[in-house]
């Protein structure tokens, strides 16, 4: 198994770039795995998202697929690709220190 | 995976069964970053026809795939033709059908393509079928971006990967 640094952590990844282990995750290193897929600044909407899915993520143990994000949060689908640009709950797993999202819809 | 991957898909059956596999490869395509187009063509437009959309069918009769197992028969028994002719025979089975996509949590047709769309999928409507078919822009849902000919599509998809359903 891979690992890697970020904050100043070492955490646990897979080939993808996934953190194997959710509970490694700190909220600092979402800014830093941000910034990786593209995105400079996480507002508060951005943070809607993450929360949520570490929500899900810590008691499914398994991250949220685009339209359990849509109906879990409130956001539309829109307003979910605007604010994670190409994919989305993928790009929200990484950041949140999940693995990728399974499932079709 | 390829920064600028594009993907198309030319829809041209308008059976229920039909309608489910642009959209679920779509959205798939759509949550991994790449580039959608999609171009509804003859029996596809029903998929973006706003009077058709919620209505698309799946027949049971020559569907050699679809067993009676699908209501709950064990095994590999067949539904006759001479039954899934029978009136209400159609019904039925979309109805089945509809059913077990609501069971596995995907969401009907036209709430389907909307997500599609707002998600940046591409939608057009084929010129010719549309002329065929005396259809206007008027007639689609929210979201087609346009009626354009087949050469159209040919170029708005150059170097996307091509799926023909």
């Amino acid at each position: 198994m891979a690992t890697k640094v970020i904050c100043g952590k070492t955490v646990q990844v897979n080939d993808e770039g996934f953190m194997t282990n959710p509970a490694e995750w700190e909220k600092g290193m979402a800014v830093e795995l941000a910034k990786e897929e593209g995105i400079g600044e996480l507002n508060e909407s951005h943070w809607k998202v993450i929360d949520f899915c570490r929500k899900e993520g810590m008691t499914s143990g398994k991250a949220p697929t685009l339209r359990q994000i849509t109906t879990g949060t409130g956001l539309t689908t829109k307003e979910l690709f605007g604010l994670y640009p190409k994919g989305p709950a993928k790009k929200v797993a990484r950041i949140s220190g999940l693995g990728k999202p399974e499932g079709c819809v | 995976m390829a920064e600028d991957r594009k993907v198309a898909f030319i829809c041209s059956k308008g059976n229920l069964d039909m309608a489910y596999p642009a959209l679920i490869m779509g959205w798939a395509a759509l949550g991994n970053g790449i580039d959608v187009t999609i171009f509804f063509t003859f029996w596809g437009l029903d998929i973006i026809n706003k009077a058709r959309v919620d209505h698309l069918e799946l027949a049971p009769v020559g569907n050699t795939s679809m067993k009676m197992n699908m209501m709950g028969v064990p095994g590999n028994l067949g539904i006759p033709n001479f039954i899934g002719a029978l009136p209400g025979m159609t019904a039925l089975s979309t109805k089945l059908m509809n059913d077990k996509m609501k069971t596995l949590g995907v969401p009907p047709v036209r709430e389907y393509l909307q997500m599609l769309i707002d998600g940046g999928a591409k939608v057009y409507a084929c010129k010719m079928s549309v002329d065929m078919m005396g259809l206007k822009m008027d007639d689609f849902v929210d979201g087609v971006c346009d009626i354009v000919t087949a050469g159209d599509f040919m170029d708005m998809t150059d170097g996307a990967q091509m799926i023909f359903i």
